[in-house]
């Protein structure tokens, strides 16, 4: 077990490695000019090549990769170019907000999906087991900034009854726990779950279904064990595959939904990103990507040892 | 094992019984009399520090409201074009002797909002900012902002020459590298920071930009990126008639317009800008106010002049002209726009006396592209380089559709080349004989016509083209040089504005556009908005403004 960690955690410096040479040969083979957007549209060519210059873009990239490398191991991420702010701050402002937003997301969207598809795994081919997936079908197909839009027109324009923009009356700087904040919550946050909750559904009925016409759980009656003692032997062998779904669906909600904090002015990483893109922020964009795929491999790598610390069969592998 | 079963049910009903709650907390929450927040176009808040980014919504909407130039926009009233009048500056005069030199005396009295004073070591202070790379305050990333804007002004980093020199405490000189008439337009741009506030963040232009320091009517008393700015009335302004009469103005980036508008229904913004057409008689229904008025815009195709492209007959580019249907397209806008007549509107002193006017006429225009050689067998093929959306464009594709349809009934065949906006303004600067345009024939980029240069010398002045200006189509005519050389050379206003007048009668009798229409930059806000004057500019001034 020890061993299987050790080499699991030593597995992240390369993919690591990996990631930094992905994330800043994709941003870099993007078209356009990273001043373009950043340059008013009249400004002379001289300028232009002057801020190139005091932005080191005008390096060649293997040297531009380098820097940027020796910088972000010190924990440097640079500094935005549209925004003259350290890449650093700014994720130090968006990344809680996205975790408040993907707290909500998870609890809302795991807890349906793990419940849907609980019953509908139990009650196979009934029409319980029908409704709960149909409810997943429609959840995973229904695109979630569509939805955003639809719970806009309908819970502030039309009721008036929650709010569509931004965190709160006084921004994320002002965050509570408290009604008038989580008003806010609502309508991002079933927005968000929507995706997480069909696909949990589809894979907790899939696995308790297979599950439950193995064997051992004809065993487990015939020993005269009662019900709930087999639900959780049911859910114990259900829950390396669900927690690999969750912990994957996790880094997606960890990640920010551009779409999602678009529709809703939320102030997090998908905005963040959504600016860089728009702006070819590089310095912004890079940041973020990275911190994000890093996020996700560390969520992948806490996932696999508590797949391992549930399933003693995965470390033997 | 049983606990984590239970768990999320647990949670679940917890969540239920909170969303239930909150979804009945119909109240929207209290705000303090006198705020006033506007939903902003742009996707951040616009820069602080002085010479804002976001274009002119960032003047509008940061710029101006910390910052006063020299010389200011006249933005006191709806019913006529605004000029400037007097800012930082109390007056200034071209030297008879010499007109590269200009005398600006300066007002006595203004302060920073950190309370020091504003003089004439604070305007050197400001210019050395923005060009003298020696300078500690140097900033090429501001300088990229503005510096375009001010090309007359002397400066040579080689000589460490400055057309910039104290006289006096209040009086400072500037020199111009020919006589200019234009350089007051150009000034105006150029927005005064506090050195003072500079040392007190210890000479780093983003702290400053945390807590920046101008003579504005407004200080800032609160940013976070991305998400919103607060500011407050600097009561100790200058100019007591542009004293803020509201507690606070909260300005909220939110670029997407169907957000906005969410937000204007939903009570959590009081004013959005720029509504979509589409949504306005909603906004309307729900009891919105909406203001609008015309503006220096200009919505226009811009053509390629160079060689084999068809606009370089003056033929085609009448018949063009005579082909649209502005009435039409007005009312894709749901009204709220303004048929051209030229590039700038007859309503602007340097409209002037063209002869050629702008009215669909298809049937004139089928006689002109006939005697120009083209006809049914024979149309004339374009090729434009257009975008889905961007700053200014209005309604680009249906827009562009439109015309495309009205081109067609007279012989005209448009091929769309869309771009994403910013791709767009690439091939614009880079211009009409670079690789990037693929041989497009004309650009769609609505344009500003604020002041003599953006309106008339950075398109049509035959030296201004790629890379050292925006004259996309390399259009050069003697005859229109030698008139903004006029212009340029009358330092008597009227004079001035007779000789650009003479410019765009030019312009429109040579049809060197194809001109659409002129935006009335609507707006809608709540009924308790009140007392605010939609000047005829890109830029406004909320300090009339109450909530009721």
């Amino acid at each position: 077990m020890l061993n299987y960690i050790i080499r699991r955690v030593l597995y992240v410096i390369p993919i690591g490695l990996g990631v930094t040479v992905l994330v800043f040969a994709l941003v870099h083979m993007s078209p356009g000019d990273p001043l373009s957007a950043v340059v008013p549209p009249d400004a002379p060519e001289e300028m232009v090549q002057e801020l190139r210059k005091a932005y080191g873009f005008d390096k060649p990239l293997p040297i531009q990769y380098a820097t940027w490398l020796g910088r972000v191991l010190v924990g440097d991420l640079g500094v935005s170019v549209a925004r003259g702010r350290e890449v650093v701050d700014e994720l130090r402002i968006a990344v809680p907000n996205t975790f408040i937003l993907a707290a909500g997301g998870t609890l809302l969207g795991f807890t349906l999906g793990a419940i849907l598809g609980g019953i509908a795994g139990f009650f196979q081919g009934r029409w319980i087991d029908k409704l709960a997936t149909s409810i997943a079908i429609t959840g995973v197909s229904v695109p979630h900034y569509w939805l955003g839009l639809v719970l806009v027109i309908i819970f502030s324009v039309e009721m008036n009854v929650l709010p569509s923009i931004g965190m709160g009356p006084g921004g994320s700087t002002a965050w509570e726990w408290n009604a008038e904040h989580m008003r806010h919550l609502v309508l991002p946050v079933i927005t968000l779950s929507v995706i997480p909750m069909g696909l949990i559904t589809r894979t907790v009925r899939a696995t308790v279904a297979e599950i439950l016409n193995q064997e051992f759980v004809q065993a487990l009656h015939a020993k005269g064990l009662f019900q709930r003692q087999v639900l959780a032997h049911i859910v114990r062998n259900a829950a390396p595959t669900t927690l690999a779904v969750m912990g994957l669906q996790l880094g997606y909600l960890l990640g920010g939904s551009i779409l999602v904090e678009t529709v809703f002015q939320w102030p997090g990483t998908g905005s963040l990103l959504n600016s860089a893109i728009f702006e070819r922020d590089l310095p912004l964009l890079q940041g973020t990507i990275l911190v994000l795929a890093m996020f996700f491999v560390l969520l992948n790598l806490f996932v696999d040892i508590l797949q391992s610390a549930i399933d003693p069969r995965m470390s033997r592998r | 094992m049983r606990s984590k079963t239970r768990f999320p049910l647990r949670n679940l009903a917890v969540g239920a019984a909170a969303a239930v709650l909150l979804a009945g907390a119909v109240s929207a929450p209290a705000r303090a009399a006198g705020t006033l927040r506007v939903g902003m176009t742009a996707a951040d808040i616009p820069l602080s520090w002085g010479q804002p980014d976001q274009g002119f919504e960032g003047f509008r909407f940061m710029g101006l409201m910390l910052y006063d130039g020299l010389i200011n926009w006249d933005m006191s009233s709806a019913d006529k074009a605004s000029g400037l009048i007097p800012g930082l500056a109390e007056s200034w005069e071209v030297n008879e002797a010499d007109k590269t030199k200009w005398t600006f005396k300066l007002r006595k009295g203004a302060k920073f909002h950190d309370g020091s004073e504003f003089d004439a070591d604070a305007v050197l202070w400001n210019f050395d900012r923005l060009f003298d790379k020696n300078a500690p305050q140097y900033s090429a990333r501001m300088a990229s902002l503005v510096n375009f804007r001010i090309p007359s002004v002397v400066y040579d980093a080689d000589t460490n020459t400055k057309g910039w020199e104290k006289i006096d405490s209040h009086t400072v000189e500037f020199t111009t590298k020919s006589p200019d008439s234009f350089f007051p337009y150009q000034i105006c741009y150029i927005l005064m920071s506090s050195p003072a506030q500079f040392e007190a963040t210890g000479g780093d232009w983003n702290k400053f930009a945390q807590s920046p320091s101008g003579t504005g009517p407004w200080k800032l008393v609160q940013i976070v990126p991305r998400e919103r700015a607060e500011f407050v009335p600097f009561e100790e302004h200058w100019d007591e008639t542009r004293q803020p009469k509201l507690d606070k103005v909260v300005t909220i980036p939110v670029p997407d317009p169907n957000a906005r508008t969410a937000a204007l229904l939903s009570g959590q913004v009081d004013w959005i800008e720029a509504p979509a057409p589409d949504a306005i008689p909603r906004l309307q229904e729900r009891g919105m106010v909406i203001s609008s008025n015309l503006y220096p815009h200009v919505w226009s195709w811009h053509l390629s002049r160079v060689e084999g492209s068809p606009w370089n007959d003056v033929r085609v580019r009448k018949a063009a002209n005579l082909a649209i249907d502005r009435d039409g397209i007005v009312s894709l806008l749901g009204g709220y726009a303004v048929k051209a007549s030229g590039h700038v509107s007859p309503a602007d002193p340097w409209y002037g006396t063209p002869s050629f006017e702008l009215r669909h006429d298809p049937d004139a225009a089928k006689a002109l592209l006939a005697e120009a050689g083209f006809g049914p067998d024979n149309p004339v093929k374009v090729k434009m380089m257009i975008s889905a959306s961007g700053s200014g464009q209005m309604l680009p594709l249906p827009m562009n559709e439109y015309m495309q349809q009205n081109l067609k009934e007279v012989g005209i065949e448009v091929e769309f080349e869309v771009m994403e906006w910013q791709s767009l303004l690439d091939r614009w600067r880079a211009g009409a004989k670079a690789e990037q345009a693929q041989g497009a024939n004309g650009i769609n980029v609505s344009y500003t016509t604020q002041d003599p240069y953006s309106s008339f010398t950075r398109f049509l002045r035959c030296d201004l083209h790629a890379p050292v200006g925006v004259n996309w189509g390399y259009h050069c005519d003697a005859e229109i040089d030698e008139l903004l050389k006029n212009a340029s050379l009358a330092f008597d206003p009227a004079e001035r504005d007779g000789w650009l007048a003479k410019v765009h009668t030019r312009e429109v009798d040579n049809a060197l556009f194809l001109w659409v229409v002129h935006d009335v930059a609507p707006r809608a806000m709540t009924k308790q908005v009140k007392g605010f004057i939609q000047a005829r500019n890109w830029f406004q001034s909320l300090t009339p403004v109450t909530m009721e």
